[in-house]
Parts: structure tokens; C-alpha cells; sequence
């Protein structure tokens, strides 16, 4: 009886111990969710939902403090477009009581000191901003925030670190001033002179060198475009002249300013940068990317903010930050876009339009995938149908206006941008108005912008389709049918050598013989590089990788499914008859002239031979720099084949270093037995061990601890990839100053300009390989000044590889 | 993301929770109402501006072995058919609007349509006329035939 009581006293209490867990759990939930939602849509004002939730979280401050402390600094990181609200939020609770505004105070000084720490630089600004915005509340002292102000302009005038430190230093404090600086002004007028006295000193002496790799076009007519600090800070300027009156950002707290003044304000601890280490990363930086300006939006409609106004940075950064939320869910991102809070005060088409397209043409590269921004600019005109494809049109018409100085990366985006979002709206254009360019050289971007599109079109759809999209006169810029072009089987093809052993290729492959067989036949060609006197044996035989490569191809082409099947199963001839890489080089200029009419299709070969290893990188690299391409160099997809395959090289070497950096950390994490033997100096001990290490050896082989030779051994094969990594860049960059060198000399002693529309693809190639790779060219940027980069090599050629050393610098 | 569908592959081989877990790893998507002219090259052009395409396994009539509508597209990364299902589900490759759903992985056979005449099972009792999969449903077309014949 006894027991059955205490039995049922626990059981009892158990319940109970459960139920107020669970009850507990669901109380937090509840406030969490509350504190999240505030500022959503709802029936009842902002101000009476703000009162409400400070009354609530009041009530459970006592219960449920850390909790609170958590969700509520977190929630203006992650939702930064509701900074105020959730500042007014602390405000009020640290009008109600003093100490927990204090310790919220901690709590957001240790994230910020841990973001700082961790290189977590937007959230690091955004804390900044967030801080500041609560001395509006008071909740912070202005003179503490103005000595965090001063730690940072220490930070941005060290001496010693790279300027990219320094600048993110700058640039917080900049886009924390739109939300704090009226107070400032107001209360701390000389100290807020000082620091713009410092900003502006430290703006005139900055390096910009970078400016003119990250810009979209290279002309600032008709917008200049500035680079992101220069930008803000004349931004920040004319605000200031405007006596720090901004009319964008929302603050529910002029609301309860009578509540919120009687609060007695905590003082910010020193906060000091953590100094800058070798292994920090910083934000590189941008250019600011201007479209329109108020000329181009509707007479009758509200007026866009001029360049310099804050309100037009404000606004830009809202959407930004709804695409940050957003951008995986591409009908949310469209709604919420058009839903934009101040959608009636701005022409909100264009700043969407102009804030997407800076995001698909930031350099080096944009934040998410470019079909990204195109799935969204579609679902935005099935949205808004009366107003949406309009401005989209009109955009691509400013584009195309321009396009002669826009870079050949933004180019190469535009291209696709403009041909996928074609293939959505059956391919519907008025082609009529860019008849201009059928006048134009081949090779002027009007021209060529039509062309590659043309091209584009052409990979979504088929050839009858888009030589009905535009009119006849077109023609000359159409793409030719995408066939396979076999000389073989041409009028008069049968004299070309080989043409017997094709036939016979072409009829045993049908009957699917085995590779040893293909090679007997393929080996028994004459090799036309043999000499008389036969004493030389020939690096390779380019009859047999002739009729082999094209044979085996041609019956594959049907489509990639019947290509790749003939590569696997013929791996083992490629093998035999392209061992190096003059016979890898005969063996691209075959897949060329077969697939000349087809780029895709070519493109696709090529990187499902470098992945299997029947060709290498560098002959890759070595062949479209080589006289068989001269005439295809001006053609975007070269150059998506030369980025496939360095980016193919570029994985391989990161899958390497992590995998090096993962055993060594594995190693490090277990004690390593190498290192307990070393420890003891008994011999038997040390043999036993030694035993023991090798039972683990076996056992590590699928993947449990890694001994130090087996890290050793990866360490080796990551050096060597390294080097071949460092090898395909000089190849790459040498061919490229050959080139242009030689076009510059050509010129020259003909009395022609050097600077044709050739030369500018040219080193826009270039600039778009340092570019589009730079992490993985930056470790090699010493080699490259000391080896190529020289002082003595045409300047416009140098200033490329300077415009690339200024990014990080 | 968009919502993933409810549809489960009524043929496949092992228990509900296997087969929901190979889902929720997998790197293969089934892709469905394409034209039986679009290409593979079209299908890798497009699905490529997600990341690096492994394979297309074309769908094929049983009988005459032509494509009939479908196909299944593999990547190398879960990331980048995750991002597939994200950005191109919904839109449109040769003007109809393409569907893409999780797919188990393909295996051997499934590339072929399982209706009785040979295409996928939605071609057989479709009642509208669709240019792009063939005309009329199967079973419009049979009816039209015989009764054609009878009046012969």
C-alpha cells in the first residue's frame, strides 16, 4: 500500500514535472512568436501592439528572461528591416525596468564582439546599426556610442592591414548614421562634426583601383557609377546638409517619446576591434549600379530619389534585404517585393528592376544563381502584368543602348539572362528596333550581343523556331543548324585521307567490337609525322585520332546519352592514342571541326572528357589560345569552356585541401599513436604500439582515423594538384599577353590603333578570368607579378592584373 | 520552396520508408509535360543553369522507343536539384510549363512510358487536343480509328 504510494506519489510528480515543461516550452514558443511577428500586418496600430508586447514580456521577464534576451537581439539581425520596431520594443521594456535594459545591453555588446571576432561582418553592421538606433530609444548613452564610434575610426585608421579591413570599419559606421545621426546632431553636434571630419579625410586618401574591375559599364554616362564607400558617403554628405532628415525609415518610437524620455540610459563597455590576423576574410568591394534616373519613369508618377539622396540607399537596401529573406522562394520573393511598405511614395517597377539587375551583374560574382533572378523577374510580370513587362522591356532596351562599355562577365549574364527570359514569353521581341546593328562590324557588342542571344535562343528551343522569331534581314546573325558536320560524308569527302578507314571504323563499331579491337584497327594507320628515315618515334599519330575521334563521335551524335556511352566505352583507346598533350591538342581540333556548328554540344564533349580524364586542363587551356581558334576567340562559348575547365580544376584542388584539412583536424583531435610511442623510449612498448597503430590502419581504411603517413601521402597529392592548378594559370595568363602583346606590335608597325573591337574582348577575357576564379588566382598573384606581370608589359594589359590586386589590397 | 508533391511512384520496389528516405537524399528529379520534341540538349541548357548536370535519361514510348514527355535529370549535388525543384519548376521549356518532382533514383526500365499504347499513362485518357504530346488521347485516337474503319 505503502509503496503503491510512493509509486503513485512519483508518477505523480512526474506528470506534473512533464506538464509544466511542456507548459513552459509552450509559453516560449508563444513569445517567441509574438516578438517575431511584431510589425506583420495586423488589424490594430503598431503602437498598441508594441504597448501590448512590452506589458506581456514584463510580466515574464522574470520567468523567461534569457530566452527573451535571445529572441529579442536576434530579431533585428535577421530581420533588419524592422530594426526600430524592435528598438521601441527595448526601449519600452528598459523604460519599465532598468536592469534587464541593462542586461540586454550585454547581451548585444557579446554578439557583437563575437560577429567582430568571427568575421560575421553583415551581422556585425547590422548590430551596429542596431545599437545606434537605441540610443533613439533611450536605451544607450549617445557619448558611449560615440566612443564605440571613435574605436572604429581607430580601427579604419590602422596602419599595416589591408584596406578592405579598414573599409568595413567605415562603412558600418556609415549605414548606421541614416538612423541615429538626427540625434546625434541634436545632442552631440561637435562630436558628430569630428567623426565626418575623420570619415572625409579617410575617403580622400583611400586606394580605388578596384573600381574599374567591378564596374558594369566603363563610362559613367549617362549615371556615374561609384564605388560603394565614395557612393554612401556623398550619400551621408547630403544628408548631413539636409540637417540629418531622412524620410524613409519608419520610427515607432517618436510614438512614445514622452515614456521613452523619462528612461535612464546604460553606458556601451569599451568594445575594441579584435586585430586583424593573415587568415581574416573581409567584403570585398562594389560598385554601386545605376540604371535610371527620374527622366526614364512615368511623368505622372512619384518622383525616384536623385543618386546622392539617402532614401534612395534606404530603399535599395530594403530590397535587398527582402531578396536576402526571400530568395528561395521565388513567388514569396515577387510578392513581397511588389507589397514593398512605401510602394506609393516610389516608382517601386524600376528601383526592383535596377536592384535585381545589380544583384545578377555584381562582380565578381552574384550573390545566388543568375536563374535565380530570372525565374523571380518572370514571376514579377505574371504578377503584375500592366506595369512589369514593361519596365522590363525598357530596362533591356537601356542595356542594349549601352552595351558597347559593359564588360564581357555581365555581358556573358545579360546574354542569358535576356535568352531564358525570352524562352518564357515565346520568345516575343521587337526585333524591328535593333536593326541597327545589322550595319555594325561582326564583332561590335551591338552585333554580337544580338548573335549570342541568337545562339542562347537557339540551346532553349530549336533552329526553325528562332529563325521564325526575327525578321529575314536577321540573317547574317543567325546561328547555322546545330549538326554535326562530318566531312566524310560530304560531295568529294571521300578524298580526304582516311575516308577508307572511316568506313571501315564507322562499319565495325556497329557491330559494338571491344576497345582492344577498335585499337587494332585505329593503330594501323600511317602516321603522317613519321619521317623517311623512320628514326624519330612521333609524340602522336594525328591520322588515327582523326578517324577515330570523329568517327566514334559522329555515330555518338545523336545526342549526349549516345556520346558519353562511346567515351566510356572507348575510354581506354582515348587513353592509348592521346597520351600527351599534343595528341590531347589534335584530339580537341577533331571534336572542334566536328561540333563547329554546335557550341553546346561541344562544350558538353569537352567537360565530359576532362572529367574523365581522356583530356587534360591545360590542353584545354593550350588549345583555344591556339591559331585553329583564331577565328571563333570573339565567341562567348570559348570562354565558358575555358571557365568549365578551370573551375574543373579549381574543385579538384578545394576537394583536396579539404579533405587534407579534415584528416589534419581528425589527427589532432585523436591522440596520434606516433606520438605516444614518441613519448615512450621503451623499445617494446613503442613495438606493441607500433602493432596496434596498424590493426588501426586497416580499420581507418574506410574512413575512420587517419594516420600521419596516409595525411602525409594526401598532403603530397594536394601539393601536386596545386602545382598543376598554378601551372594552368600561367599557361592561361602567358597566352593571353602573348596575344595581346602581339596585337599591340602588330599595330604598332602598321600605323593602325591597337585599341579594335577584338583587343577589347580580348582583355576583357582577361579581366573576366581574374575575375570569375580570383580566390583561387589570388594565391598564385606573386608568381604571376614576378613571372608575367611585369614592369616592361603594355600598360593596358597590366592594369587588369593591378585592378585584381586592388580587390583585396 | 515550392511544396513538395504527395505523388509516390506506385512501381517501386521496397518499403514506404526507404523509399521516402532515398526522396529526401536524392540527386534525381522526374521531370514531366515536356513536348515529345524537346531534346535532351534543351533539358541539360536549361537544368545546367543549376549546377552541373551527371545525366538525362530520356523517356521513351515502349514501343516505338521516341521520347513521350518526360525525362529523369541527375545531378552531381543534392544542393543543385534542390535548386532546380526551387527556380525552374514552374516555368517554361518550349513554351509548356515543365513540372519537376523528387525521384527516388532511376533505375533500369522506368525510362519507358507504362500506359497500354506505350507513352505515359496521362496520354491515354486525355480529352483535349495537345500539338506538342502527340494530338488527341489514345483513347480518342483508337476510337476515331475504328469507327473510321467501320465506316469503310
Amino acid at each position: 500500500m505503502s509503496r503503491r504510494k510512493r509509486d503513485d506519489g512519483y508518477e505523480h510528480g512526474y506528470r506534473k514535472r512533464r506538464r509544466v515543461v511542456s507548459e513552459q516550452a509552450e509559453i516560449e514558443d508563444r513569445l517567441e512568436s509574438l516578438i517575431i511577428r511584431v510589425g506583420d500586418k495586423t488589424s490594430s496600430s503598431l503602437e498598441s501592439n508594441l504597448e501590448g508586447l512590452a506589458s506581456v514580456l514584463e510580466a515574464d521577464l522574470n520567468t523567461y528572461k534569457s530566452k527573451i534576451l535571445r529572441i529579442l537581439s536576434e530579431c533585428p539581425i535577421q530581420m533588419p528591416e524592422k530594426c526600430t520596431i524592435y528598438s521601441t520594443l527595448v526601449g519600452l521594456l528598459n523604460a519599465k525596468n532598468y536592469n534587464f535594459g541593462g542586461e540586454f545591453v550585454e547581451q548585444i555588446v557579446r554578439n557583437l564582439k563575437e560577429a567582430l571576432r568571427e568575421g560575421q561582418w553583415e551581422s556585425a553592421r547590422l548590430i551596429v546599426r542596431f545599437i545606434s538606433d537605441m540610443v533613439n530609444c533611450h536605451i544607450v548613452s549617445a557619448s558611449s556610442l560615440l566612443q564605440l564610434y571613435d574605436s572604429f575610426i581607430d580601427a579604419a585608421m590602422e596602419q599595416g592591414v589591408p584596406q578592405v579591413r579598414r573599409d568595413w570599419y567605415m562603412y558600418a559606421l556609415l549605414t548606421a548614421l541614416p538612423w541615429v545621426g538626427r540625434e546625434l546632431f541634436e545632442k552631440k553636434e561637435n562630436d558628430l562634426e569630428r567623426i565626418m571630419a575623420a570619415m572625409e579625410g579617410y575617403l580622400r586618401r583611400r586606394n580605388t583601383a578596384h573600381v574599374a574591375a567591378l564596374r558594369v559599364w566603363n563610362c559613367d554616362t549617362p549615371h556615374p557609377q561609384e564605388e560603394y564607400l565614395e557612393c554612401l558617403w556623398a550619400q551621408v554628405r547630403k544628408l548631413r546638409t539636409d540637417e540629418w532628415q531622412e524620410r524613409h525609415i519608419y520610427r515607432p518610437y517618436l510614438a512614445f517619446d514622452s515614456i521613452l524620455s523619462e528612461a535612464l540610459q546604460h553606458n556601451l563597455p569599451v568594445i575594441l576591434p579584435p586585430p586583424h590576423t593573415a587568415s581574416t576574410q573581409y567584403p570585398l568591394p562594389w560598385v554601386v549600379f545605376r540604371m535610371f534616373d527620374y527622366t526614364d519613369c512615368p511623368e505622372a508618377g512619384p518622383l525616384l530619389p536623385g543618386t546622392h539622396s539617402v532614401e534612395r540607399y534606404l530603399i535599395e537596401e530594403h530590397l535587398h534585404q527582402i531578396i536576402t529573406r526571400h530568395h528561395n522562394e521565388r513567388k514569396e520573393l515577387a510578392t513581397q517585393l511588389l507589397a514593398f511598405p512605401q510602394r506609393n511614395k516610389i516608382p517601386l517597377e524600376y528601383m526592383i528592376v535596377e536592384v535585381l539587375f545589380s544583384e545578377l551583374f555584381q562582380m565578381p560574382s552574384p550573390r545566388y544563381l543568375e536563374i535565380a533572378y530570372g525565374c523571380t523577374l518572370i514571376e514579377l510580370c505574371k504578377l503584375q502584368p500592366s506595369t512589369m513587362p514593361q519596365v522590363l522591356a525598357q530596362a533591356t532596351e537601356l542595356l542594349y543602348e549601352r552595351i558597347d562599355t559593359m564588360n564581357a562577365t555581365c555581358f556573358d549574364r545579360f546574354v542569358s539572362w535576356f535568352s531564358y527570359h525570352l524562352s518564357n514569353f515565346q520568345f516575343r521581341w521587337s526585333w524591328d528596333d535593333w536593326q541597327n546593328c545589322l550595319s555594325l562590324e561582326k564583332d561590335h557588342p551591338k552585333a554580337k550581343f544580338v548573335s549570342e542571344v541568337f545562339g542562347k535562343c537557339l540551346r532553349l528551343s530549336y533552329h526553325k523556331r528562332v529563325t521564325e522569331m526575327v525578321p529575314e534581314c536577321y540573317s547574317p546573325l543567325l546561328p547555322p543548324k546545330p549538326e554535326p558536320y562530318f566531312k566524310y560524308q560530304i560531295e568529294g569527302g571521300n578524298g580526304f585521307p582516311g575516308a577508307a578507314q572511316v568506313q571501315t571504323l564507322t562499319e565495325l563499331l556497329r557491330k559494338k567490337p571491344t576497345p582492344e579491337e577498335v585499337l587494332e584497327l585505329v593503330q594501323q594507320l600511317p602516321n603522317p609525322l613519321k619521317d623517311d628515315d623512320g628514326d624519330m618515334e612521333p609524340s602522336h599519330n594525328p591520322l588515327a585520332i582523326e578517324v577515330f575521334v570523329q568517327t566514334l563521335l559522329h555515330l555518338g551524335s545523336k545526342s549526349f546519352t549516345h556520346t558519353f556511352a562511346g567515351l566510356a566505352k572507348y575510354h581506354s583507346v582515348f587513353k592509348n592514342i592521346c597520351e600527351n598533350e599534343e595528341a590531347q591538342i589534335c584530339m580537341l581540333r577533331q571534336v572542334y571541326e566536328l561540333w563547329q556548328h554546335h557550341p553546346q554540344f561541344l562544350g558538353v564533349v569537352v567537360d565530359k572528357m576532362l572529367k574523365t580524364q581522356i583530356v587534360e586542363c591545360c590542353a584545354v587551356a593550350n588549345w583555344i589560345f591556339s591559331r585553329d581558334m583564331a577565328l571563333e576567340f570573339t565567341r562567348s562559348y570559348i570562354w565558358e569552356v575555358l571557365h568549365l575547365t578551370i573551375r574543373k580544376m579549381n574543385k579538384h584542388v578545394v576537394r583536396l585541401e579539404k579533405e587534407v584539412a579534415d584528416a589534419r583536424a581528425k589527427l589532432r583531435a585523436a591522440p596520434s599513436d606516433s606520438e605516444s610511442s614518441d613519448e615512450d623510449p621503451s623499445r617494446e612498448g613503442g613495438e606493441k604500439r607500433r602493432r596496434t597503430s596498424s590493426n588501426k590502419e586497416a580499420t581507418k581504411d574506410d574512413g575512420e582515423q587517419p594516420t600521419e603517413e596516409m595525411v602525409e601521402r594526401m598532403e603530397e597529392r594536394l601539393e601536386a594538384a596545386q602545382s598543376d592548378q598554378k601551372n594552368l594559370f600561367l599557361i592561361v595568363f602567358q597566352r593571353f599577353i602573348m596575344i595581346l602583346s602581339e596585337h599591340v606590335v602588330r599595330c604598332d608597325t602598321d600605323g593602325k590603333d591597337f585599341n579594335t573591337f577584338w583587343y577589347q574582348w580580348t582583355v576583357g577575357r582577361l579581366q573576366q578570368v581574374f575575375m570569375a576564379h580570383h580566390e583561387q588566382v589570388e594565391k598564385y598573384s606573386q608568381t604571376l607579378e614576378t613571372l608575367l606581370f611585369t614592369h616592361d608589359l603594355d600598360g593596358n594589359i597590366l592594369d587588369t592584373f593591378r585592378q585584381f590586386q586592388a580587390l583585396r589590397s | 520552396m515550392a511544396v513538395p508533391s504527395t505523388y509516390r511512384d506506385q512501381h517501386f520496389k521496397g518499403s514506404r520508408v526507404e523509399q521516402e528516405r532515398l526522396l529526401s537524399q536524392s540527386c534525381t528529379l522526374y521531370v514531366g509535360n515536356l513536348s515529345f520534341f524537346t531534346t535532351e540538349e534543351q533539358i541539360h541548357e536549361l537544368f545546367g543553369k543549376c549546377g552541373d548536370v551527371k545525366r538525362i535519361i530520356m523517356g521513351l514510348d515502349k514501343f516505338t522507343r521516341t521520347p513521350c514527355g518526360f525525362c529523369f535529370v541527375e545531378f552531381y549535388l543534392r544542393n543543385d536539384s534542390e535548386n532546380a525543384i526551387r527556380f525552374v519548376n514552374g516555368t517554361r521549356l518550349d513554351d509548356r510549363i515543365v513540372r519537376t518532382d523528387w525521384d527516388a533514383g532511376f533505375i533500369e526500365g522506368r525510362q519507358y512510358g507504362r500506359g497500354k499504347t506505350g507513352g505515359q499513362v496521362r496520354d491515354e485518357y486525355r480529352t483535349d487536343f495537345d500539338g506538342g504530346r502527340g494530338g488527341w488521347g489514345k483513347m480518342i485516337q483508337q476510337k476515331v480509328a475504328t469507327s473510321a474503319a467501320a465506316n469503310n
